[in-house]
């Protein structure tokens, strides 16, 4: 047997493959026999997080459920550069049914599952913030109080992207979209808005409740995984940066990630049952500035004169959430 | 074809009285049709439920506007809702009621009809008395067996059988035996 | 087994013995009994192998049943009303992806004013959505339909809702001849999906199309209702061969052969046209009627067999076009392209506004002197119309229309129709 030099700086990364690591330890994407299931051709935008966000998540369903996994998918960015007719680049038995109503179309495929004796194969509902937070909102709701045995991955890049940027409940405040201009007295969009979907999901009291990031693929896939070893109503919530929406850098995807992590702001913490039971902490704390210089949709806060008042107002909310969720040791 | 038309109030099972009639019809094997009237969906407010026998096939869907008999469940709806209008001058009415037409305020009205067709009967009386509920539909049902001899008793009670759950079925089989024979007596309470 | 029953008993009875894999739906009268039915038969066991799913909206329901639908599973849901508004892009998604979904409508009106009671505006709203449309004229048709539905749904990939008049036949105790399992496992095999959600042999449906292909997958659509066309009679058939009685099929004609005024219904109204036809016969008029039970695919080419030969057609409808006319006039119309005859459209029941046998004769002695309007709202209150009008012209804020008609009619608690 060939014998490999251990290097020991690769131990202590975040890259994935990690051959020092056991079989199930490694990444999923590490993996040469990973399933692809989102495969190479889409024609998502360079640097698109949700695009990254879906591949991991996915295959780690995948390998989780042995290969037995069905999809449904609501309209939006995901669906659309995914599934340009008459290409498709799912390598799984994949259902896009309407805007709204993913989870009830995800619940009618785990009750078919059920009543022919194929529970071994697994649901995963899937869609962007619009589709979740907004109008999919009764139907996810349904969904978790039924408990019905299906895992909802919601990528969160907090608009409508797929139809040019738009407000939806999941924007940030002071953000600016198509529909919150950056004008006015209070320009982008309005503080004390917004919806908390997955504190809403804890409240139906549903098995298992998760945030994730791009910034952190090894724990987005150990959620998933997590997730799929449990049955009944799952939800996680994934925070996936849009360049084109959000106007960041291509390249800069997974760094704007990682400062909403690491600010504060994106709260990373497992859930069962309605209690948190897991919160990532925070390794070296950053102010949001950081966070909102790299976006355009925020250059309205830092033209002169900076805007201190609002930028307080979100580092307030990043604290809270620091507070809240116990996330620095 | 025979057409009956009750009227009551919501809660006093008009219409599963229309029902077990069109089932003791049934059970005859001749053809029944019923269907309720409502207004608002709510406990108190007028109902009606219409019954159609006949030996063939029922195909007509209007509401029953000539009744060859009218029930009336709730004397209370007697001066504040046109409760006979259509009402043939063969008709038979049956009113639950303690009372006779004569103290109901319906003797003009009677005297437009055979006196051998109007009744009254306690009905309220009897369902509480056997069947501890103040719900007057079966004995009625009874009533009307025994007035129009559209359906025999047994029917009824076959139907009333079919209905309810064993002891509160034989509760209101003994209503309806009762009320069956009170309006078979000579000396009936009737106009 | 002939039984005396709610016909959305039989209906439900109807369904479960069609084997259903997944039922949902959410409850709005009239078709809740039909629903409440099934669940309870699943609770008990009595329907077995079937999931019961509550929904916590009309557009929940249709989407379950597009997902259920789509894993290969025999599914059923029902609505009626404003429930199958709530639903309405669920209900275009579900044909537009083929999926065999068999959906009641207990049909009612729809508001504002709001309105339990009924008339056809509800399943006429989705008329084009692509959905075969059956019309049920008796408790027993009603069974026999959905069984016939099945069939026809999973033959051809194309959803089917059956129509049935909410109260006047949900609610109503009708004598039916409930099937036994052997008849209908022998006329109803188990699903064969055409496209099915199953990780050995994975698809991914509902990819966008655009204008390179989007007109030929809807041309196929259009292809797949006149498929129906044949199909339609063809199970109608074999249904009366096996289970001994007639139901179904795209139309039924009542003494129209040697008729000068025909008349044309949908649903059970059809009942009491059929007595006023027979009424006046015996006096000596030239009267028939036909009952349309398959509206969509409009059965242009039987309709007109029918009907070419008479001197006049009324259509007597519970819906109509607000601002043109009548809905299954226009169908009735375009099947008598080229033919010359006096059509009369009338529009009744609206609301549940009770069609008689009296209204019906005189309204029928007046199209047979072809003393008719062109539309006629049947048995139209007109001083109540012009009373409002007048008090409209007079001044600017008058308050709610239905508040003021209803305050000018009384208590309508006393009346009968």
């Amino acid at each position: 047997m060939e014998m490999q030099q251990i290097k020991f700086y690769q131990t202590a990364t975040f890259t994935v493959g990690n051959r020092l690591l056991g079989e199930h330890e490694r990444s999923v994407q590490a993996n040469m026999r990973r399933t692809n299931s989102l495969n190479s051709g889409h024609r998502a935008c360079q640097g698109c997080g949700e695009a990254l966000g879906a591949r991991y998540a996915i295959d780690a369903a995948m390998r989780a459920s042995n290969s037995q996994l069905a999809a449904v998918n609501a309209t939006g960015c995901l669906e659309v550069f995914s599934t340009p007719y008459p290409e498709t680049s799912w390598q799984i038995p994949w259902i896009h049914s309407l805007f709204g109503n993913a989870a009830a179309v995800a619940s009618g495929v785990a009750a078919a599952m059920r009543v022919k004796g194929r529970e071994d194969v697994r649901v995963i509902a899937q869609g962007g913030d619009g589709g979740t937070t907004d109008i999919g909102f009764g139907c996810l709701s349904g969904m978790f109080e039924r408990n019905d045995d299906v895992l909802y991955i919601c990528y969160d890049n907090e608009a409508y992207m797929n139809t040019g940027v738009q407000r939806s409940s999941a924007t940030p405040p002071a953000a600016r979209t198509a529909t919150t201009a950056a004008v006015g007295p209070a320009p982008g969009n309005v503080f004390g808005t917004g919806k908390n979907v997955p504190l809403i999901a804890m409240a139906h009291n549903i098995p298992y409740v998760a945030t994730a990031s791009v910034a952190n693929l090894r724990d987005l896939e150990f959620k998933v995984t997590r997730a799929m070893g449990v049955r009944g109503a799952r939800y996680i919530h994934i925070h996936v940066p849009c360049p084109l929406g959000w106007g960041s850098a291509p390249e800069d995807t997974i760094k704007v990630a990682r400062l909403a992590v690491e600010s504060g702001l994106f709260p990373l913490f497992e859930a069962e049952h309605g209690e948190i039971v897991n919160s990532t902490k925070i390794r070296r704390k950053v102010p949001v500035d950081g966070y909102l210089e790299l976006q355009k949709r925020f250059a309205h806060l830092f033209s002169k004169p900076r805007d201190s008042a609002r930028i307080a107002l979100i580092q307030a909310m990043a604290d809270h959430n620091i507070k809240r969720f116990g996330l620095l040791p | 074809m025979f057409q009956i038309r009750i009227h009551g109030r919501g809660g006093q099972g008009v219409v599963s009285g229309a029902e077990m009639m069109s089932v003791a019809a049934f059970i005859e094997g001749r053809h029944a049709q019923a269907f309720p009237s409502f207004g608002s969906e709510r406990m108190g407010a007028p109902v009606m439920a219409f019954c159609r026998i006949d030996d063939k096939e029922i195909r007509l869907r209007e509401p029953v506007l000539e009744p060859d008999a009218l029930i009336i469940q709730d004397p209370t709806l007697l001066h504040q809702v046109d409760l006979f209008k259509g009402l043939r001058s063969t008709g038979y009415v049956l009113i639950n009621s303690a009372r006779g037409f004569d103290e109901l305020g319906l003797n003009e009205f009677a005297l437009g009809f055979r006196p051998s067709h109007l009744f009254t009967i306690a009905a309220t009386e009897l369902a509480l008395k056997h069947v501890g509920r103040p719900v007057p539909n079966v004995p009625l049902l009874a009533g009307f067996a025994a007035i129009t001899r559209q359906v025999a008793l047994d029917s009824v009670l076959a139907a009333i059988r079919e209905k309810f759950p064993a002891p509160i079925a034989e509760k209101n089989v003994a209503a309806a035996k009762e009320a069956f024979a009170l309006a078979t007596r000579p000396e009936i309470s009737h106009a | 087994m002939l039984k005396q029953t709610e016909g959305s008993h039989a209906v439900a009875e109807g369904i479960a013995l069609c084997r259903p894999e997944v039922i949902c739906a959410y409850p709005i009268t009239p078709q809740t009994h039909i629903v409440e039915g099934l669940g309870e038969m699943v609770k008990t066991g009595e329907l077995a192998n079937c999931e019961f799913v509550n929904v916590e909206s009309e557009f929940a329901a249709m989407s379950v049943a597009i997902g259920a639908s789509a894993a290969g599973a025999r599914t059923y849901t029902a609505t009626a009303s404003q429930g199958l508004l709530f639903m309405a892009e669920a209900v275009y998604n579900a044909s537009g992806l083929g999926l065999p979904i068999v959906m009641t409508i207990g049909n009612r009106a729809i508001g504002a004013p709001i309105n339990i009671w009924n008339d056809h505006s509800d399943s006429m709203s989705m008329r084009d959505a692509g959905w075969i449309q059956l019309y049920a004229e008796t408790n027993q048709e009603a069974l026999d339909l959905h069984i016939q539905a099945f069939r026809l749904a999973e033959e051809l990939s194309c959803p089917v809702m059956v129509c049935v008049d909410g109260f006047i036949l949900t609610h109503a105790y009708d004598r039916v001849d409930v099937p036994s399992q052997e008849e209908v496992d022998r006329y109803l095999p188990p699903f064969q999906p055409r496209q099915v959600l199953d990780p050995s042999h994975p698809v991914s449906i509902g990819a966008m199309v655009g204008p390179e292909a989007f007109t030929e997958v809807r041309y196929l659509a259009h292809h797949k209702q006149l498929r129906a066309l044949a199909l339609i009679p063809q199970l109608s058939e074999q249904f009366r061969t096996q289970f001994g009685r007639a139901s179904g099929g795209l139309l039924r004609t009542y003494r129209t052969e040697d008729a000068d005024t025909i008349v044309v219904a949908l649903g059970s109204v059809n009942g009491t046209i059929q007595d006023v036809v027979d009424e006046m016969r015996t006096e000596g008029n030239f009267i028939g009627s036909v009952s349309i039970c398959s509206f969509r695919p409009f059965p242009l080419v039987a309709l007109r067999e029918a009907i070419k030969h008479a001197k006049r057609v009324v259509v007597l409808e519970k819906s109509f076009a607000v601002g043109l006319g009548g809905i299954l006039s226009d169908g009735v119309r375009n099947s008598l392209s080229g033919v010359v005859l006096n059509g009369y459209t009338v529009i009744a029941g609206l609301g549940g506004r009770a069609i008689t046998r009296t209204s019906l004769r005189q309204l029928f002695e007046d199209a047979a002197r072809d003393e008719l309007e062109q539309v006629t709202f049947l048995d139209l209150n007109a001083d109540l119309v012009a009373h409002e009008l007048a008090r409209e012209a007079q001044a600017r804020t008058t308050g709610p229309t239905a508040e003021a008609l209803l305050r000018r009619l009384g208590i309508v608690a006393s009346q009968i129709t």
